[in-house]
């Protein structure tokens, strides 16, 4: 499906001073069942927002009017780490996440942030908790995915990288699937005549 | 230079489809498993594009996180579950994906399924939409665990875009001490490089130890490895592997299984091959262990005590200590003998094999479970339930008072009828002791199978070994 075009965003950034922000915590397991990929935004990071009686968790820096719909999120090391649910990256954009800094990032979610038009932004644990202290006191932030520059109020730009061509179709919103049956076809059946010579066993159980 | 190549390096090339501009690879994707809870959407967004599947037949579907476990057969009670199966058995039907039948012979947790059917073959790329993929890397393919749009994208063009990893070797020295089981290796591992000491690496293991274990201790072993931040974990292919492949429906047959087993020969890594790390592990060192906190790291030999975070120099690490303490209500300095639990769950993807059943069951045979504790066995497919039924385990479980119940993810993942209430502890042998991942407010204890049949007829978390 295609993604929302990401060029530029700005706004507020909620910190999340916490190492190993998993998966199961931004989208708890029992929320799974839902099968649509659209309004999940309410149960983000619910168990940390909500009590057990619906309410509101006083201090959660979701619950501050301020962060409520902050685009960044600027987070511990480790964010996104465990089950591969997509049902994350999903909640995360009902939320209003564009782009989440962290100094490293469970991998799988790093990927699917990319397919859904999030930026990951890799960038050193110390350089990480200054923009969280700037974060705090509501430093506007901005995110140029064309330049790869981030720019937070009272500090020089600061780069970062993405890959070319996940750049390329975050900047467009293209859908992976599409761009690699259009431009890659041929290559794959190449590869499957040759796969068919070197191990013919994974052919075997076509039906003829 | 040397031309020599990891295992990871030859599973690497040999599916290199294309070379994309920025660095990354067009990998062949040989095998996928589908189950309820992660393909839906997967499936949404082909019919939506009006695509097929280009190669149906190297996929199999099952039911497996949100099934009940307590009955099998019928209406399921929860309508968001039955919802689930209901869309999955559709969905396998309008695009004829080979699906293992709730109530077949052939259901399970997916990563137990795989394997048992001879779906998962050494040298072949298999992905699935669960983290826990890495689980088929024990026989020697490079598995994965990939999100719904990924999955979407496999079953149109059998392929993926995917960065190299750098490689690690996880090198096991001496043997494995009795009571010490690979869950207990997984843990130790883990508490010493960290929840993300793997990250960006693909894990191979290695070692004599390595080459000595059942092809279900090396399932555990990978199994695990995500939980160390890595999406690949590796054992070199084997006579073990082959013993444990041949005659299974999947696998190859006759002249072709001669050839395969050939091919998967030359895949283990060079003798001179350089891995980019390298940890080494001393199995004599290791005793069973127990999780204390909210992430795998946070563990323990059993005979230790809780963290005290005011012994902690580390900001960052006192503030992660103090938050799992008090998540798990527990106090600095308590005793993790003492701690009493009030469930035990013995099944997942990581230790619901018969090997495992077989070993939880060794500490419950004439025993009972303690009073208060409610104890569950869920077994990791329906054939390992059928393989122990065989062998007369139930009747041990249910003897002590255990729960026997039917295949699936059951309480390792809180999204069915099985999950902890608020408070409750859990000794459980899955692999995640996430806050709210049994339940939420659930409280995780994570050991191997043994440990969590000797937490169970005790009342409180055990020493495996004092149990003769
Ligand atoms: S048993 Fe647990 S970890 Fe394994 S596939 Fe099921 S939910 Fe995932």
């Amino acid at each position: 499906m295609p993604a929302q075009p990401f060029t530029t965003v700005s706004g507020r950034a909620a910190a999340m001073r916490e190492d190993n922000i998993d998966t199961d915590i931004i989208f708890p397991a029992r929320f799974l069942l839902i099968t649509a990929r659209a309004g999940l935004g309410e149960y983000a990071f619910h168990d940390r927002r909500f009590a057990a009686d619906g309410s509101e968790i006083a201090g959660y820096v979701l619950n501050d009017k301020r962060f409520a719909d902050a685009p960044v999120i600027v987070a511990g090391a480790n964010f996104g780490s465990g089950s591969s649910r997509e049902q994350a990256v999903w909640a995360l954009l009902g939320l209003g996440t564009r782009a989440v800094i962290s100094a490293s990032f469970g991998e799988i979610f790093q990927s699917n942030c990319m397919r859904n038009g999030i930026v990951p932004i890799v960038l050193p644990e110390a350089q990480v908790a200054a923009l969280m202290d700037l974060a705090e006191q509501g430093a506007a932030f901005t995110v140029d995915l064309e330049a790869q520059e981030l720019r937070v109020e009272g500090l020089p730009p600061i780069a970062f990288a993405i890959p070319a061509e996940r750049r390329l179709a975050l900047l467009n919103g293209w859908d992976e699937t599409d761009q690699i049956v259009n431009q890659y076809s041929t290559d794959i059946d190449a590869f499957e005549v040759r796969q068919r010579q070197t191990q013919p066993w994974l052919y075997a159980e076509e039906p003829a | 230079m040397t031309n020599a190549r990891t295992l990871y390096d030859k599973l690497w090339d040999s599916h290199a489809v294309a070379e994309l501009p920025g660095g990354a690879t067009l990998l062949y994707i040989d095998r996928q498993i589908l189950h309820e809870v992660s393909s839906p959407q997967a499936f949404v967004a082909m019919r939506d594009a009006g695509r097929q599947l280009r190669r149906p037949e190297t996929h199999i579907a099952v039911a497996d996180h949100a099934v009940p476990t307590r009955v099998r057969g019928g209406e399921i009670a929860d309508p968001q579950a039955r919802a689930q199966v209901a869309e999955l058995e559709a969905n396998v039907a309008e695009f004829a994906v080979p699906y293992a039948d709730l109530e077949g012979a052939e259901q399970g947790i997916v990563h137990v399924i795989g394997p048992e059917t001879g779906f998962t073959l050494p040298g072949t790329t298999i992905v699935c939409g669960d983290s826990h993929t890495t689980t088929h890397g024990a026989f020697g393919a490079l598995a994965f665990g990939i999100g719904a749009s990924e999955q979407g994208t496999v079953m149109a063009a059998q392929v993926l875009p995917q960065t190299r990893a750098r490689t690690m070797k996880v090198e096991l020295v001496g043997a494995l001490p009795p009571g010490v089981d690979a869950k207990d290796i997984a843990l130790a591992l883990i508490a010493r490089i960290g929840a993300h000491g793997a990250v960006g690496h693909a894990v191979e293991y290695t070692g004599a130890a390595v080459q000595a274990m059942s092809m279900a201790q090396r399932m555990t072993l990978c199994n695990m490895t995500i939980e160390a931040g890595s999406r690949i974990g590796l054992v070199a292919p084997d006579e073990t592997t082959f013993a444990f492949l041949k005659g299974r429906r999947l696998a190859p047959r006759g002249a072709l299984w001669d050839a395969a087993v050939a091919y998967w020969r030359g895949l283990a890594s060079d003798d001179d091959a350089v891995f980019d790390k390298v940890v080494t592990i001393d199995l004599v060192a290791i005793e069973p262990q127990v999780s204390w906190g909210t992430s795998p790291n946070q563990t323990l030999p059993i005979g230790g005590t809780v963290p005290d975070p005011a012994t902690i120099a580390d900001p960052t690490e006192r503030r992660e200590t103090e938050k799992a303490i008090a998540y798990m209500g527990l106090a600095p300095g308590q005793a993790l003998l003492d701690v009493a639990i009030d469930h035990v769950f013995i099944g997942s993807c990581t230790n619901g094999r018969i090997e495992d059943l077989r070993a939880a069951a060794a500490i419950a045979r004439g025993r009972k479970v303690a009073a208060g504790v409610k104890a569950i066995v869920v077994p990791g497919s329906a054939a390992t339930r059928k393989q122990a039924e065989a062998e007369g385990l139930d009747r041990v479980f249910t003897e002590a008072g255990f729960e026997w119940r039917f295949a699936g993810c059951s309480m390792c993942v809180a999204m069915n009828d099985d999950r902890l209430a608020p408070g409750q502890r859990c000794a459980s042998t899955s692999n995640r002791n996430f806050e709210g991942r049994q339940g939420p407010g659930g409280r995780t204890h994570l050991v191997s199978p043994a440990m969590a049949a000797a937490a169970a007829v005790s009342g409180h978390l055990a020493d495996v070994r004092t149990f003769a």
